[in-house]
Order: structure tokens, then sequence, then C-alpha cells
């Protein structure tokens, strides 16, 4: 029981948090410019603001213009339900391994590649062709350094990778976990679009890869995509947290008490990450395009040491 | 103080006088037509420096069929402004290599030539010309990126079309030409003191240097002395107004590579020079320092804050190189060759990033200013460009200083003598500025000739874009920084 409360809370916490999470990011940038900064609530102001907009479709668009938007927040969404990050023990857990997680994610991220293509404009085109480069690298450094951490268990199945690490905290001071803990930092930037891979804030639509994919949305089906982008950044920062500092996480059978501490926990870790990543991001400027397969190789490298690792020091 | 030699010739001795200039180490300043009862006057002004020099020949053309021998073979900014007097005027270049039209906006009617004495109000917008004949890239896997001219961001119009294959730019046609004022035409007829507001306005970042430019030319013309106190305090508005457009585009470049701290810096120290202006001539944007006869200035400005100012941006400059993934970004990057620097005509800190050695201060000094040397770089990249701005900075600061610490020792100067016509050659933040105008007998202005550095730059910006990568596009235009407003008149 206390495992579905708990996965409709980290959902709750996801969906309502995360625009607050970008807030956050934002505000800690501005602050470390010495600037003031817009507050923590402005992403929700904006969504706000998108969602009292007529809803417009470029001429000669179709359904896979429109579907992009539900289906990068559904997938958004579900993924939240299943990686454990107030609960190890969702219901869907059996059903959504770290298989499915990363196709959900991928699914999303080309959904919206097809809807850029859709458009028929050069942006579109030109963002869904530099997106699919940079996910053609990211998804199987997810998929592999997860994998390394699933060795130790012998389990595909977050939940149970992050329960063994639950009773057995000391076994994430390893090589294995360093390599894919750093793998997975990696492309949690290139994935979610930060710098250097990519900037979010920029106007300049001929350096963008995320943002040129969407810039023929508006109003409320921005909103959505803005609202799924948010969860995806929190999501995968909730699951880095998850894996490689699993304190407060609740288990099959705990108490309304316990999954609070255990939403707490999970705010604060993702919260700290955020600010970490923003602060990170202070000191960071975008690499030339040419070089950001570069980085993402080398964190596949990462990744596949990681897995050598785990079979060698097992 | 007048060195402009005039020599009238026929249009048939053009190219050989022209050449004769050329290859003397002049380059073509600027061509400016006029028409008067019976025909067109054309004057084209060579310029040469150290020392200076302005040889300007005149010629008639008659107004039926009015033609004249091209000089773009000779020299490529010549067949620029040859295609604007066509565009303008109705006078034919012959045999020019290229002969599209230039300035001539896309919907403008055909056979409308706005600067003649019987053009009439604008007329409405049609669509003589179809579409657009970009020339197509053909090949496989060659795309097309249309961006403009509506942009994101406050930047001015003009449309780029790239051909593209992957990421690597094969072509750029930087179609410009949406913002034409007729600010040339809004010159004519109005007195020399009415003229100076409109100058300053020609661009908005360069006040100072275009109004400058404008009074010096009429100052000539009218034999106007200014003091030379007077010429100092003009010499600081100069370099105050290269410092904060410098400041700006040393922030814009390291915003532009996502290293947004360095613009958020560079933001605070363009706003403590925008109110240092607003101390020295009431005005932020330099406007009103500048006046006919002299310059106007509350205050001069504090060299200990220029100093303190000085030392911000030089640590934000070495902040910015010393950063891998920033100098890596700008180490070269978007690479203009010397060579092709000097073929295009280029100025200012775009040719003197290059490795040409070409600065109106020194070439074409308006007053003393020692013994100066303009920063100079050979790489031609856009770090060359960044590396110049910062050093110009810190050699403003020091200019400025100079100007205000000693003491006049110079006797004014004698007044020009007046020819009714005179040019003023200003180095602006951008590259020299030239202004040419022309007195009517009872005083007014017949024909003022606006030229910003950028009209020569621009063409440079995609020879220095051949085999950059689309990615790198914003950066490099940031770079250079061209004008709109000041190239489309």
């Amino acid at each position: 029981m206390s495992g579905v409360v708990g996965a409709v809370l980290q959902v709750i916490v996801i969906a309502v948090g995360s625009p607050l999470l970008v807030g956050v990011m934002r505000q800690v940038r501005a602050r470390l410019e010495g600037r003031a900064g817009a507050g923590i609530a402005q992403p929700w102001r904006d969504l706000r603001k998108l969602m009292r907009k007529e809803a417009i479709a470029p001429h000669g668009t179709g359904w896979v213009f429109r579907a992009a938007p539900p289906l990068l927040a559904g997938t958004a969404l579900v993924v939240a339900a299943v990686v454990p990050l107030v609960t190890t023990a969702s219901p869907l857990d059996g059903v959504a391994d770290l298989f499915a997680v990363t196709a959900l994610l991928a699914l999303g991220s080309v959904a919206l590649a097809l809807a850029a293509l859709d458009t028929g404009t050069a942006f579109g085109g030109m963002g869904a062709s530099r997106e699919m480069t940079v996910l053609a690298l990211v998804e199987p450094t997810i998929l592999v350094s997860i994998f390394a951490l699933s060795i130790r268990v012998g389990s595909t199945s977050l939940g149970s990778i992050v329960t063994a690490t639950v009773e057995d905290p000391l076994s994430v001071i390893s090589p294995v976990s360093v390599l894919a803990a750093v793998a997975l930092a990696i492309v949690t930037i290139a994935e979610t679009g930060r710098i250097p891979v990519d900037n979010p804030s920029t106007h300049l639509e001929l350096t963008m890869i995320h943002e040129a994919m969407v810039l023929e949305y508006a109003g409320p089906d921005l909103a959505l995509i803005e609202w799924a982008s948010a969860m995806r950044l929190s999501v995968l920062l909730g699951l880095l947290a998850s894996l490689f500092f699993p304190l407060g996480i609740s288990g099959a059978s705990t108490g309304a008490l316990a999954l609070l501490v255990s939403v707490i926990a999970l705010v604060v870790k993702v919260t700290l990450m955020g600010a970490l990543l923003a602060a990170g991001e202070v000191f960071m400027a975008k690499l030339r395009l040419f070089r950001v397969p570069e980085l993402l190789a080398g964190s596949f490298l990462l990744a596949l040491l990681a897995v050598a690792a785990s079979f060698f020091l097992a | 103080m007048s060195i402009r030699t005039i020599a009238d010739i026929s249009p048939a001795e053009l190219p050989e006088h022209a050449a004769r200039l050329l290859a003397d180490g002049h380059r073509l300043a600027l061509i400016s037509a006029r028409q008067d009862t019976g025909g067109f006057a054309l004057a084209y002004l060579f310029v040469a420096g150290r020392p200076d020099r302005r040889t300007e020949l005149r010629l008639r053309v008659p107004s039926e069929q009015p033609a004249v021998p091209s000089l773009a073979g000779l020299s490529f900014p010549a067949g620029r402004f040859e295609r604007e007097i066509r565009d303008l005027y109705g006078i034919t270049p012959l045999d020019h290599p290229l002969p599209r039209r230039l300035v001539r906006h896309h919907h403008w009617p055909r056979g409308w030539y706005p600067m003649r004495t019987d053009a009439g109000p604008p007329p409405s917008f049609g669509d003589p010309e179809g579409p657009y004949p970009f020339v197509t890239v053909e090949g496989q896997g060659v795309y097309e990126i249309p961006v403009g001219p509506v942009h994101a961001g406050l930047i001015e119009p003009g449309h780029f079309r790239f051909s593209v294959v992957g990421e690597t730019i094969i072509k750029l046609k930087a179609r410009l030409w949406f913002v034409h004022k007729g600010i040339e035409k809004l010159f004519e007829g109005r007195h020399p003191a009415d003229g100076l507001e409109l100058a300053e306005r020609v661009s908005g970042d360069t006040g100072v240097g275009h109004a400058l430019a404008y009074c010096l030319a009429v100052e000539e013309a009218t034999q106007v002395p200014v003091s030379a106190q007077a010429q100092r305090a003009r010499a600081v508005l100069l370099e105050l107004e290269r410092l904060y457009n410098h400041v700006t585009d040393l922030g814009a470049l390291c915003n532009d590579v996502a290293f947004s701290i360095l613009h958020a810096h560079t933001g605070r120290i363009r706003e403590q020079l925008l109110r240092l202006n607003a101390e020295v001539t009431g005005h932020r944007l330099l406007r009103g320092g500048v006046r006919l006869g002299g310059a106007h200035l509350k205050a001069l400005p504090d060299p200990d804050r220029l100093h303190a100012i000085g030392a911000d941006v030089a640590e934000i400059a070495e902040l910015a190189l010393r950063h891998s993934v920033v100098a890596d970004r700008f180490t070269g990057t978007a690479v203009l060759s010397g060579e092709a620097a000097r073929d295009l005509g280029t100025l200012g800190y775009v040719a003197r990033a290059s490795g040409l050695d070409l600065d109106a201060r020194r070439d074409h000094p308006f007053t003393d200013l020692g013994d100066f040397t303009p920063a100079r770089r050979t790489s031609g990249d856009v770090l060359a460009r960044f590396q110049i701005r910062a050093e110009e900075i810190a050699a403003s600061i020091a200019l400025i200083t100079q100007l205000i610490d000693e003491p006049t020792a110079a006797a004014d100067p004698p007044p020009p003598e007046g020819s009714s016509s005179g040019v003023g050659l200003v180095e602006g933040w951008r590259g020299t500025i030239a202004h040419r105008i022309e007195l009517a007998p009872d005083g007014t202005l017949i024909r003022v000739k606006v030229v910003d550095p950028s009209f020569f730059n621009w063409p440079a910006l995609p020879v220095a874009l051949n085999s950059a990568i689309v990615p790198d596009f914003p950066l490099v235009n940031k770079s250079f920084n061209l004008s709109y407003a000041g190239n489309d008149l």
C-alpha cells in the first residue's frame, strides 16, 4: 500500500516541484552572476501565462506535431511514477525496469524531434538532427552506466538496485559507482540541454539544440513542453540521487511519516543537486557543437569501463 | 589643414587616374554623386595615411543615359559604391562584373531613383523583381537555413541564407538593405547646423563618430576654425564612445558562448560608462557633445575612474581567454585572411585583426595624439577581434588620460581653406567613417555622402564564415558587429 502512496506522492512532487526546481536553478545562477533574478516561482508564472493563450499550430503540420507535447509530458509522468524517488516499491516497478525507463525518455525525445521535422522549417530540422546526434550517445550511456550498477544486484529493476544500496550504503564507494556516477551526471546534463552542451537561456536560434525543436510551439503546447522538460530534469537528478545517495528513501512497508520524510529528502537532494548544477554552469561556457560528441563519447567510455570494472572487481 | 587635392577629369581618364592612386597606396574612401542642372557630378575620394593625403577626382556625366567606366576591377569597394550610385541615381557603371542591384529594395519599382531631384515621394511597394535570386548550392545533403530579417532579440533586420552540409557552411548570402531611410536626402536643403542632429543619428551607437565626421567636413567647407582645445575634447568623446561599445561587445561575445557571468559584469561596467557619459555630455550616448566649430563638455571624465574601469575590463578579458572552453570557441573561428581583408577594403578592428595597419586616428588625425600605435593582430579569427578590442579599451583610456592631462601646447590651427565642399575622416569605434559635404552658394547643404565602415566590412563576413559551422555564426557575427542602419542610409 505504501508503495502506491509513495508512487503517487513522487508523481505529485515531481509535477508540482519541477518548475520550482528550474526557478531555483535560474535564481542561483542570477545571484552568482550578481543579478537580482526573477524569483523561483517565475517558471510557474510563465506556464500560467502560456496556458491562458490560445493553441496555435503552424500551417501544414499534422498529428505528429500535436501529439508530441502530450506524449513528452506523459512519458515524463510515467517515468516519474516508475523511478525510485520517494519509494523503491512503486507498483509499476515490476513492469518498468531501467530499459523501459530509458526507452520512455527516448520516446519523448523522438516524439519531439519528429514534431520538429513535421513543421518543415529549417530550424526544426536542424534542432532535430542535433538532438538525435546527442540522443544517440546519451541513451546508450544511461543504459550502460545503470547496467553497471545492476550487475552487483543481479536485476535490472531500478527499485532493486536502490534497495540494495539502501541495505548496504558503503557498496556505493567503489570504482564502478564512481565511473557510472560521472557518466550519468554528464549525460544528465546533455539530456536536459544544460551548459556546456546546450544553453537553455539563449535567443540565438542557430546555436540551439532543444529550443530549436520547440520554436514553432506556442501557448498551452509550449507550456506542456516546458513543464515536461522540467520534469525530465527533476527525474534524472532524482534518479542520480537515488542511485548513489539513497538516504531517506522508503521501502515496501513504511508509515505515513516515513513517506513524508522521504518526500522531504527527495526535495532537499534534488534542490541541492540542481543548485550545484546551476552553480557549475556559471563557470562553464558552451562547447563547440562538434566537441559535444567527444564529451558524450567520453562519458560512454566511462560507463563501459564501469561495466568492465563491475565484472573484474565483483 | 586642407590636404585635399582636387582634380577635374573626364570620365574616360578615370580608370587611369584611379589605378595610379591605388598603386600609390591610396584606398577609395567614398564615391559621391550629385544631380545638378545638365547632368551628374561625381566625386571619387581617395585617401592615404602617413602623411595624410586626400585626393578627389571629379567628373561630370550628362543626364541622358549617364554612365561611367567601372572601377570594380581595380577596387572591390568601388564596385559596391558604383552599384549604390546606380540604384540611387541611375548612373550605369560600364562593364561592371556584378551589375546587380545593391541598395534598391526588392519592392521598389524599377527605374525609380530616390536620390534624383525629380524622384518625388516614395512610391508604393510592388513586386517587380519576383523571388529573390538566391544562388542555390546543389549537391548531396545540401540544405538551406533561412534566418531573418526578423530575429529573436534586439537585432536590426537582415536576412541570412545559409547553404549547409551537415553543420558546415558552404555559402552564406547576407541580404541587407531593409532599412533605407533616405537620410542622405534629408540633409539636402538644410542649413549645416540643422544637419548635425541628423548626422548624430545615422547609426545609434556611433553618434559621436558620425557627428564628428560631419562637423569636420562642414568646417572644412565653411572655413570655420576650431580651437585645439575643442579638438582635444572631441577626441575624448570619440574615445568614450569606443569604450562603451567595445565593453558591451566583449560581454556579448562571452554571452554568445554561454559564459554569461562575464556578460553580467560587462553590463555593470557599461552602465558605469554610460553614467560617466551622462556626466560629461548630459546624454548617456554622448549626443550633443560634438558641436559645429567646437565641442561642449559639462565636465571632463575622471581619469581615476577610467583607470579603475580599465583594470576591471582587463580582468574580464583575461578571465575569458584563460577559460579553456571560451578560448577554444574563439581560436581559429572564422578566419579572415589578411589578403581577403585587404582586397575587400575592410576597415577598423576587423581589418586590424587581420593584420592591416589602418587607423584614421593616426592616418588622418584631426588633433595631435602624440606617438599613437594602433593595436594589431594577424590571425584574423574571433580571438584576434576580441583581443584587438580589449587592447583598444586600454589604449582609449590611455589616450583620454593623455588628452586631459597634457596642457594644450599646440597653437590653434589655421582655418581650413574653403572650397564649398569638405571631407571628414574619423576613426569611429567600428572603423573609419567618411563624410563628404557640398554646399550651395547660399550656404545650405546640397549633398551629404555618409559612409559607415560597415559598408566596407559587410562583404567580409561571408568570406570569413566560409567552412565555419552554423552554431558559430552568432559568435562570428558579433565579433564583426556591423551596423545595418549605418550601412543602409
